[in-house]
């Protein structure tokens, strides 16, 4: 949805070494103008340190960073079209909330009116209306967070950098404010880069997401793509649940892989849509997601084919029920998740049931 | 039953501590010279002679001159090594800093005969400001102490917001920086103000003559008609010390507060 916009930052061959420690390994990547990007990670894969790049607090050892085309090398941080939202929101403690908003207007020609003017739209902005006069270490965590967007968005960036910005937040006040922060981004249409290490967080807010580890890009992808064919199981696991039983192909041609797969049997996979992997997987592997097998009750037809299975283990987590089950023909359990259906029990460990899946929802990493 | 053992030997600590000091007022306002009980009655006399007396005037002078310059001092060095430690990294930060914070554990005499050794073979007359000199090296480890909590409380980005938003490194230190660890540099000078006013030592072997309070006490001594009046002037000194002390941790807590970090130390 965003290929046909014109690119907002360029990663060339990024490298950055702290003394021996090479935390970016030769980044490439481009980020559209007004796209939502996100870079994903566990912590020190080093998806802060690019997004500090980006700012300018962080130089890098080799490689181009553009931004709008522009080589940003000799660039200061407070010269750069980027403005950032700080994970611990940086909200300067001594001055009032509309101070801190305007802080950015200080040397900008602007009459003192319109600099109010200014405030007081940003502050609107991100709800806040009416908030100005107050003393800024006397808000609450979400109040801050906005107190933050609207100082960074008033100077009307480019680029606008997100490092982590709603971890500091309960779960219900994050979750609002993912939503609110996709309308903001909609609404004044710049781009948007978030640092978080939520696959969630990513998932929801994204219109492009890049999973790192270890100073690489390990792919960059819409979060669909990401979430149905992941490169590498390293990003399988990362995003999501995924199971995992070993396989042996037997042969490819025509756009087509046959494997044998323990518990599945002889498979006809789509080599396109079905089949990826990277060199660091080792033998080829079948995956599937915990949602595309089920369990079928009494009077239940696979919709494709059906496997006999044992119940290893059960969870239950009020709208779902996780199952581990252990497929016929396989060593380790696999597990399932079920929507609670009112009504139908939660099934006893130990229980025989079918498990229906579908050919088309595996993935074969080689 | 079991002897409170702990509590017998804090309440003997405290008693042992701060009995010399209470005593101090009481014969300040005894109607006699000798330094003695019974007390013989109440008198502001000694007061009055204090305020009345021209050397300890000029003395005093003198010391709030020298107190005031070594809080200045002090302090702005203690700034400006309390920064560089807590923001940058650099080899030789460690050693270099237990180097400015040893003036703090080393005897005072062994400092000031030292001093006195250099400054008379590098030909620098003695005068007030060498006391100065010799103070600001006493003082500005506690600076350094109390510079480094205050910057240390500092959050980091806090210097990156305002950089992003447009501010040079300059703008930023006095825009950001400074207001927010001001507290604690009010803190500092008065402390060092404090520890100067009362210093003997280095007083005593860098000075050229000039009286300053603490030697001027010192001098006093010898003579037991004046007692009195030291008990008086002690007594003044010890009000206002602790009246400093006091207004330095409530600065220093209040810069805590205001960058709404979370105490740890001080020295109140």
């Amino acid at each position: 949805m965003t290929s046909g916009k014109p690119t907002m930052i360029e990663f060339q061959n990024v490298h950055k070494y702290y003394g021996d420690y090479h935390a970016l390994r030769g980044i490439n990547a481009t980020i559209k103008a007004g796209e939502f990007f996100s870079l994903l990670g566990p912590s020190g894969c080093g998806k802060t340190t690019l997004l500090r790049t980006i700012a300018g607090f962080e130089g890098i050892s080799s490689g181009v960073v553009l931004i709008d085309g522009k080589d940003v090398a000799a660039v200061p941080p407070n010269q750069r079209p980027t403005n950032m939202v700080f994970q611990s929101y940086a909200i300067f403690p001594h001055l009032s909330v509309a101070q801190n908003v305007g802080f950015g207007l200080r040397k900008d020609p602007l009459s003192a009116a319109d600099k109010a003017r200014a405030v007081d739209e940003a502050l609107a902005m991100v709800g806040l209306s009416g908030y100005g006069a107050r003393a800024a270490h006397a808000l609450s965590g979400g109040q801050r967070q906005r107190v933050a967007l609207a100082r960074a968005l008033i100077l009307k960036p480019k680029v606008l950098l997100l490092d982590e910005p709603l971890s500091a937040l309960d779960k219900k006040l994050r979750e609002n404010m993912q939503v609110e922060l996709i309308k903001l981004q909609r609404q004044v249409g710049i781009t948007f880069i978030l640092v978080t290490h939520d696959q969630e967080e990513a998932l929801v807010m994204s219109d492009r997401i890049a999973v790192m580890f270890e100073g690489q890009i390990a792919q960059l992808d819409s979060p669909e793509r990401l979430y149905r064919l992941p490169k590498t199981r390293a990003v399988a696991n990362f995003i999501g649940t995924m199971n995992f039983l070993s396989a042996q192909i037997l042969s490819e041609a025509g756009g087509k892989v046959e494997v044998e797969a323990q518990g599945f049997g002889r498979l006809q996979l789509d080599a396109e849509k079905q089949v990826t992997g990277a060199p660091t997987d080792t033998g080829a592997t079948i995956g599937f997601r915990p949602e595309t097998a089920t369990l079928l009750f009494d009077g239940q037809q696979a919709t494709d084919r059906e496997t006999m299975a044992t119940v290893e283990e059960v969870v239950y987590y009020g709208d779902m029920t996780y199952y581990d089950v252990l497929l016929d023909g396989t060593s380790a359990p696999v597990r399932l998740s079920m929507r609670n259906v009112f009504g139908r029990p939660v099934l006893d460990i130990g229980t025989r049931t079918r498990v229906g899946w579908s050919a088309g929802a595996l993935v074969l990493f080689r | 039953m079991k002897i409170p053992v702990l509590r017998i030997y804090t309440i003997g600590y405290l008693l042992f501590l701060y009995c010399p000091i209470v005593i101090l007022p009481i014969f300040a306002f005894n109607n006699s010279t000798a330094v003695a009980f019974p007390l013989q009655g109440f008198t502001s006399q000694w007061f009055v002679n204090v305020f009345h007396d021209a050397v300890l005037g000029h003395a005093l002078k003198n010391s709030l001159l020298v107190a005031g310059s070594t809080a200045v001092l002090a302090t702005f060095l203690g700034t400006l090594a309390a920064r560089a430690n807590t923001r940058y990294q650099f080899k030789a930060a460690g050693p270099l800093m237990g180097l400015i914070m040893l003036p703090m554990v080393l005897p005072e005499i062994i400092m000031a005969m030292a001093l006195l050794v250099v400054l008379l073979s590098v030909g620098i007359p003695l005068s007030l400001f060498t006391i100065v000199l010799g103070h600001v090296l006493v003082c500005t480890p506690f600076a350094v102490a109390i510079l480094t909590s205050a910057f240390q409380s500092l959050d980091k980005s806090l210097e990156e917001a305002a950089y992003d938003l447009g501010e040079g490194p300059f703008s930023t230190f006095r825009l950001i920086i400074l207001p927010l660890v001001m507290p604690g540099i009010i803190s500092a000078m008065l402390i060092c103000f404090t520890i100067s006013l009362d210093e003997f030592i280095v007083a005593n072997f860098l000075g050229s003559g000039e009286p300053l309070l603490s030697t001027f006490i010192y001098g006093q001594l010898r003579f037991p008609k004046n007692v009195p009046n030291i008990m008086a002037l002690g007594t003044i000194l010890v009000g206002v010390s602790i009246t400093l002390l006091a207004l330095a941790e409530f600065f220093r807590r209040r810069g805590l507060a205001r960058t709404g970090a979370k105490d740890t130390g001080g020295f109140l």
